[in-house]
Order: structure tokens, then C-alpha cells, then sequence
């Protein structure tokens, strides 16, 4: 459906764009180096014949014993073009740390931070990284496969919030 | 809340006995009054709450037993009702809400989530919320049904009708902050 994305990827990023592959349901996929993943997303925005306005799901992938350990798979939707296209970018455990999209998109800002507390992957030049699920005092991140099936914690007390129609956030945010 | 068994003394004067009788009398009228008047806060987290509602509303209709009237105030309210999953970053929420109710007070746990954390055995699910606050009836059930939740407000309202009461309670102040378990 959207062999012409992928055409049009591998033409304009030649060797940061590798393996591309039909998944299954026939949506594409590719794979995209990790320092360019930025770059890419802002052509598929803003080229009008890509038109990829909405990420409606970013996530990332455990695949313990392989190396490298993790991905992050960016699933990306044209409403005008009406076609999807889905990144994949292989993360190392040794250096965790991916260049943010929220300059791309405003809605990747909770799925990064998603990222951040299940995986522990950081995401370079976000705007606000903090946990998102779990609180500041959980130790870990829950969604890997090395942690433990019933690895339980500690109740924590309750937070003093000082600005209770902010939130903990940091000043500056929306 | 711990019922409070009556401790007859060995010997007592015409003057005990007479102050026992009155006491007994007023603690039965307070029970009677008090278990036919709960006023709920329910803390409706998950799926239970469309069960909440169905009870509360006019098929099951919990009117019946003097429970109809919701409180989105803890401090208006003398029965919490912990409907759903308590996760671990809700828990000191849930407590505050406890503390904040007035005495006399009575828990609900509804649900086998809010029992024993139910099939959510993993790292982020409060296992029961006897961790967190103390329960006076479990109701089990994935969801509970309607008639189950009523079995368990007239089992709170058995033992409310059994438990002391007293006009004006000098006993000590329950201590706020500190867990019940002695857990962080």
C-alpha cells in the first residue's frame, strides 16, 4: 500500500534506511538508523506527497539475548494520504539513548515518556522526561523481561504537590 | 474497626448494673440508627463501578437498606467503598480519603481486585487494600453480582448493630499517617 513511502525513504536516505519488509495486515516497515530517525520523521511530515501528520503509537520492544536489545517501533498514519508506514530503530543496551520526535510531533511526548519508564530508554532533547505510569520512587523499568514476574515494591507515601493546578511538572509546560 | 465485646464484671453495684442498662440501651439505639443511615463514598476505580451503579440505582435499588445516598465528600460519609483496582501509585490516595472520613467509619472492599488485588498479580496492583487501609467486608466476585453486594451491606449492617456505640467516645484518637500494618 505504501511502497512508494518506502521507495521514496530509501531514494532520499540511502544507508541510514535498511531492510524494508511487508508486515503483516500489509503495512510497511523499515528500519532507520538511530542517530537519523529525527531527520526522517520531519521529511515524512512535512513532504506533502508523505503527509504523515499523526504517530498513533510509538513503542518499544524488548528482545532480551539479542543484540542489540531493544527497538522502538514508530507507527505512522497519513489521515490525508490515507497510509501507514511503520520504523523500527534498533537500540543497543550499552547506549540507550534516541533522538526525540516531540519537534515532529506534539503527541509523542507521553508515548517517549511511556518509553522512558517501562524500557528505560532515553530520549535526547525531550522536553520533560519523567515517568509516566509508575512514580519517581519505582526502581526499574517493569516492561522488560529481566524484570521479575512479581517484582513488588514498596507503597510510597503521598507526594506534597506544590502547585495543584500544575501538577509536578516543570514550569513552562502546557 | 474492631468490635468491642461487652465485659460484664463479676460484681456489680445496683448503680453499675443501672449505667449498663442505659449504656446498652443507647449503644443499641445508635447501632439501629447508625446501620440503617450509611452514607457511601464510593472510590470507584475500575469495571465494579458499572455493578456500583446497577445496585445503587432502581432495579437492585441499595435505597432499601438506608444506603442511597452517595457522598462525594469523605468527610460527609461513614462508608467507603473501594470499588476496582487500587494500584500502587493510588494507594496513598485511597488512604487519604480514609483518613479524612469521620468516625465512626466502615469499609467495603468490592471486588476481588480491591480484595486481594484479584488476577492483576504483578508489580503495579496493590494485592488487597487490607495494605493500605483496614476492610470490615470483602465482597468477592469478578465483578460481584448485584445480590452479592447487598449480602455484604446487610453482613456491615449485622455487625454494626453488634459493635458498641456510645454517645460520646473519650477513647484515644486513631493515629493519622501511620499504616495499621506497620508497613512504609
Amino acid at each position: 500500500m505504501s511502497k512508494a513511502v518506502i521507495e521514496a525513504l530509501a531514494a532520499r536516505f540511502p544507508g541510514d534506511v535498511y531492510e524494508p519488509y511487508e508486515g503483516v495486515g500489509g503495512d510497511d516497515a523499515i528500519f532507520v538508523r538511530k542517530s537519523e530517525i529525527a531527520r526522517v520523521c520531519k521529511f515524512l511530515k512535512t513532504e506533502p506527497a508523505m503527509a504523515f501528520h499523526m504517530a498513533p503509537y510509538i513503542t518499544a520492544v524488548d528482545y532480551l539475548g539479542l543484540e542489540p536489545r531493544f527497538e522502538i517501533v514508530y507507527n505512522l498514519l497519513s489521515t490525508t494520504q490515507n497510509h501507514r508506514v511503520r520504523l523500527r530503530v534498533k537500540v543497543s543496551e550499552s547506549d540507550l539513548e534516541v533522538p526525540t520526535v516531540t519537534g515532529v510531533w506534539r503527541g509523542a511526548d507521553w508515548f517517549e515518556r511511556y518509553c522512558l519508564d517501562m524500557y528505560g530508554i532515553r530520549f535526547k532533547g525531550h522536553p520533560d522526561p519523567r515517568r509516566l505510569l509508575m512514580y519517581d520512587e519505582f526502581v526499574g523499568h517493569p516492561l522488560r523481561k529481566d524484570y521479575p514476574l512479581r517484582g513488588r515494591q514498596p507503597l510510597v507515601p503521598e507526594r506534597d504537590i506544590q502547585d495543584i493546578y500544575r501538577g509536578p511538572g516543570p514550569d513552562g509546560r502546557d | 474497626m474492631a468490635s468491642d465485646l461487652e465485659v460484664a464484671p463479676a460484681i456489680a453495684t445496683r448503680r453499675e448494673e443501672a449505667t449498663g442498662f442505659f449504656q446498652r440501651m443507647v449503644s443499641k439505639g445508635l447501632g439501629w440508627a447508625r446501620k440503617n443511615s450509611l452514607w457511601q463514598y464510593p472510590f470507584v476505580t475500575a469495571c465494579c463501578g458499572m455493578e456500583y451503579m446497577s445496585v445503587s440505582s432502581a432495579r437492585y435499588d441499595i435505597a432499601r437498606f438506608g444506603a442511597e445516598v452517595p457522598r462525594f465528600s469523605p468527610r460527609q460519609a461513614d462508608l467507603l467503598l473501594v470499588v476496582g483496582t487500587v494500584n500502587c501509585k493510588q494507594a496513598p490516595i485511597l488512604k487519604r480519603v480514609y483518613e479524612q472520613m469521620s468516625e465512626p467509619k466502615w469499609v467495603i472492599a468490592f471486588g476481588v481486585c480491591a480484595s486481594s488485588g484479584g488476577f492483576y498479580d504483578n508489580y503495579a496492583t496493590v494485592q488487597g487494600i487490607d495494605h493500605v487501609i483496614p476492610v470490615d467486608v470483602y465482597v468477592p466476585g469478578c465483578p460481584p453480582r448485584p445480590e452479592q453486594v447487598l449480602d455484604g451491606l446487610m453482613l456491615l449492617q449485622r455487625k454494626i448493630a453488634n459493635q458498641q456505640h456510645k454517645l460520646i467516645d473519650r477513647g484515644a484518637l486513631p493515629v493519622l499517617g501511620g499504616d495499621h500494618k506497620g508497613r512504609p
